[in-house]
């Protein structure tokens, strides 16, 4: 198993090499211009000049990249064009509110979604089922947008138990902490929770057709102990997959809701920058999400091999 | 059981909340929104509005311009101007600290206005009838002129851009095309770094230290007074989330709340709307290539004026008439140079005289290349407008979607629409920069000098000089009038109309706004 983990994370090397070279390059042909947005509206194109020049945007492409990638061998980043601050201070400024708002939304998405998908298996093509994936299918296919607001119109303004937006950082307390996330996480939670139960009850609904089964419920074995022990431990494999998927999308995706809910997390960093072209903003959290998105995939492999025992690296 | 794990749940929660709860009950904090989030702190390395309502809260300057934009001294104390009007002595006034604690010096004033002289546009005019500025001493220093100027007072004392924002000499001898790595000014609020998120919030402390005048305030003139303990500029990117969280007391001032949503925030209790002050109202305008065809003729520029009917792009942008004004004017209608001149070019809506005019001018049906941003609360939907005059007088429109970001590089490229230029662009100016032809760039015409487009006018810039040297208002206004009806003629640009956004506030927990001109003024605003 370790050689096993040595050896991928060895080849995430060229993978983050990859990821760097098209990502840069991909900045520089997209049109737009920081020297541009910088030197604002009322700028001449020779005080917009001066701005690219001071900047060395005005340096042949690849120069700019092997600076760039010089720096990163040297664990540094770069600076904002815009604010001049470390790219990652910025990074590590968002960081709490993402996978704060990431693992708040999948404990919502998982404690709903999985007792419902294990009900709706277990009472296939009755009203139970059908009225639990209707919901699911409801919620997959709500924008998150709308539903966000529905809720923050009733729970924040109308009767004003929650509040509309921002973060608060756990530092500054666990209540306003948690009260800043329940919207968010509920909003962003049930369209993960639709997507995790169709996956468990389709799981669990083929595993639920094995003799095993069979053989336990024949036993006269609880209907709980043949769901949940039996029947939900080897329908697991999927299931994991689907909610590894999920976080690795809620780092980097979730800038609908963050734009909404006013949270300062990665999301937003990105969309920010890439509207401003701050070019080593972006490389920066490309290279963080690529990087994210290597480490849970395998820690979802290394996570077959403990809930099936047939799978061994 | 569930009970028990509710109550084991705020059990652990209490000691955090009782933690937080004396800290926020000491401190006054007012959260504002403001149209932008705070992402340079260089108020003159940019000319971004946002960058200088950060620069207005950290720097001083050293005059300070009023509701009616005349100016009146700020950090100086005292000064006096020769007989001859060329040489100026400023003396600074007693008590003047940085937020490092060292006093400002006039080696300090100097190195800030040649470095504000270098970069902006006012300053640089400025700094075009500046000989040398000498120190007296650490207080006083003067200023000579090779020629009478008549803007010295209000250029030191604008708003509008960037504002001449003095530093400590070490940050001011930055080159001016970089940004100052630290933002430490003599201003009534301190920026708190340490606690700066780009995107997301901006801290400012008062400025305990701050000595105010006694002048009564009024725009960026008389007593700066700190009114609360800390500002947050907080950033919410989303409109319908700012406006809730301002109707649900989370916020205290919405700077700019889209017009859309004027009328639910009429509505809510405790929001209160204020118009901003006297001229600060936003110009709408279309902008032509002047070094591209079919634009390079004058003919054809003055046949786009049969295509503006104002109302219809003010009635796109804004909607309700309360917040808008019908200007077909280049100076700010409600502004002191406020004339008639050139008027008599927008007074007919007719798109078949439009297309004549052009075929005239030589069109044939070429197509014309308009930069048409998508993602801008006023400029989009102006230029959707224009796209569907053009389309409806016949004009071949090559309309190129882009973000705005895009489009403010595109519009810099100089060459042909095909080969990456473009024909026409739509943008907005400010209300108190428009209303005075020096602190108007757009109004200008200096060939490759000048803003994107380029107008080419030797007249135009004569009578830009000619305002600046006038002694008198009555000549200046003379001017202004002369030079608008020029401006009109040769078409520097052609204006769509001129519209007012109100700001929104809690009523019910703030006090002491101070209509601005040009920047959001927030130093006097105290909570109740």
């Amino acid at each position: 198993m370790t050689a096993y983990i040595v050896r991928r994370l060895f080849a995430t090397l060229p993978v983050m090499a990859v990821v760097a070279l098209f990502v840069f390059f991909l900045l520089r042909f997209a049109p737009g211009d920081p020297a541009a947005i910088i030197a604002g509206e009322d700028a001449t194109s020779e005080a917009i000049e001066a701005v690219r020049a001071k900047l060395g945007l005005d340096r042949p492409m690849v120069e700019q990249f092997f600076v760039w990638v010089t720096q990163l061998v040297r664990g540094d980043m770069g600076v904002s064009i815009f604010s001049n601050l470390p790219v990652t201070r910025l990074i590590s400024q968002r960081l709490e509110p993402t996978v704060a708002l990431t693992l708040s939304t999948l404990f919502v998405a998982v404690a709903m979604a999985i007792p419902i998908g294990v009900l709706a298996a277990w009472k296939v093509r009755k009203w139970v089922d059908r009225v639990v994936m209707g919901f699911a299918v409801l919620g997959f296919a709500m924008p998150v947008f709308v539903l966000a607001y529905v809720l923050i119109y009733f729970f924040a303004v109308q009767w004003q138990m929650l509040p509309v937006q921002g973060y608060q950082p756990i530092a500054q307390g666990f209540w306003p902490f948690v009260e800043s996330l329940i919207l968010p996480s509920l909003a962003l939670g049930i369209t993960y929770m639709a997507l995790i139960a169709r996956t468990t009850r389709a799981s669990m609904l083929e595993v639920l057709s094995q003799d095993y089964i069979r053989t336990a419920n024949s036993k006269g074995l609880a209907t709980d102990r043949v769901l949940l022990l039996h029947a939900l431990k080897n329908a697991a494999v999927p299931i994991v997959t689907v909610i590894g998927i999920g976080i690795a999308l809620l780092i980097s995706g979730v800038v609908i809701t963050e734009t909404v809910f006013n949270i300062p997390g990665l999301g937003r960093l990105t969309v920010d920058a890439v509207l401003k072209r701050d070019y080593p903003v972006v490389q920066g959290l490309i290279l963080v999400f690529a990087g994210a998105k290597v480490l849970v995939n395998l820690i979802i492999d290394i996570s077959y091999a403990f809930l099936d025992p047939r799978i061994r690296y | 059981m569930l009970n028990r794990v509710f109550a084991g749940a705020l059990a652990l929660a209490l000691p955090f909340a009782a933690v937080q709860a004396p800290a926020q009950a000491q401190e006054k904090v007012l959260k504002a929104v403001m149209h932008a989030d705070v992402r340079v702190i260089d108020p003159v390395w940019t000319t971004q509005t946002i960058a200088n309502i950060h620069g207005a809260l950290v720097y001083d300057t050293l005059f300070g311009n009023d509701a009616d934009q005349k100016p009146h001294p700020q950090m100086v104390g005292k000064y006096e101007v020769s007989p001859d009007k060329l040489t100026y002595t400023f003396t600074l006034r007693d008590g003047l600290k940085f937020h490092d604690g060292s006093p400002v010096t006039t080696k300090d004033v100097i190195a800030s206005l040649k470095r504000w002289g270098a970069k902006d546009g006012v300053g640089q005019r400025l700094m075009g009838f500046v000989t040398k500025m000498e120190p007296v001493d650490d207080k006083t220093f003067t200023m000579v002129l090779r020629e009478p100027y008549g803007m010295v007072l209000e250029s030191l004392g604008k708003s509008s851009s960037s504002i001449a924002a003095i530093m400590r000499e070490k940050d001011a001898l930055t080159d001016p095309q970089q940004q100052v790595k630290e933002s430490v000014g003599s201003g009534p609020y301190v920026f708190a770094k340490d606690q700066w998120v780009p995107g997301s919030k901006a801290v400012y402390l008062k400025n305990k230290d701050y000595q105010p005048r006694t002048e009564a305030p009024s725009s960026f003139a008389g007593a700066k007074i700190p009114g609360v303990d800390r500002i947050e500029l907080v950033w919410i990117s989303d409109p319908q989330t700012a406006m809730s969280a301002l109707i649900n007391g989370e916020i205290d001032f919405y700077e700019a709340p889209p017009n859309d949503f004027l009328p639910l925030l009429e509505k809510a209790r405790g929001v209160k709307l204020l118009k901003t002050g006297k001229i600060d109202s936003t110009q709408g305008f279309i902008r032509l290539n002047h070094l591209q065809p079919p634009f390079d003729n004058v003919k054809a520029r003055q046949a786009m004026y049969y295509l503006i009917n104002q109302e219809d792009f003010l009635r796109a942008i804004v909607g309700n008439p309360k917040y808008y004004k019908v200007c077909p004017a280049l100076l700010t209608c409600g502004g002191p140079y406020e004339n008639a001149g050139g008027r008599e070019w927008m007074k007919e809506y007719n798109p078949k005289k439009a297309l004549q005019l052009l075929k005239e001018a030589g069109y044939k049906g070429e197509p014309i290349t308009v930069l048409s941003a998508s993602d801008h609360a006023t400029i989009t939907p102006a230029t959707q407008v224009l796209i569907q005059a053009m389309r409806e007088a016949g004009i071949n429109v090559d309309a190129q979607s882009m973000d705005w970001g895009s489009v403010v590089t595109r519009r810099a490229k100089k060459d042909p629409p095909a080969q990456g230029g473009w024909n026409i662009f739509v943008t907005t100016s400010g209300g108190v920069g428009s209303a005075n032809p020096i602190l108007h760039t757009w109004i200008g015409a200096a060939c490759d000098k000048g803003l994107f487009g380029w107008p080419c006018d030797a007249k135009i810039e004569e009578l830009r000089n000619a305002f600046g040297m006038a002694q008198t208002e009555e000549e200046r206004k003379k001017i202004a009038t002369e030079l608008q009806a020029r401006a009109m003629e040769q078409v520097v640009y052609i204006p769509f109309g001129q519209w007012d956004t109100p700001l929104a506030y809690r009523a019910d927990k703030i006090d002491g706004i101070v209509p601005n001109t040009g920047l959001a003024v927030l130093w006097g605003i105290t909570k109740k």
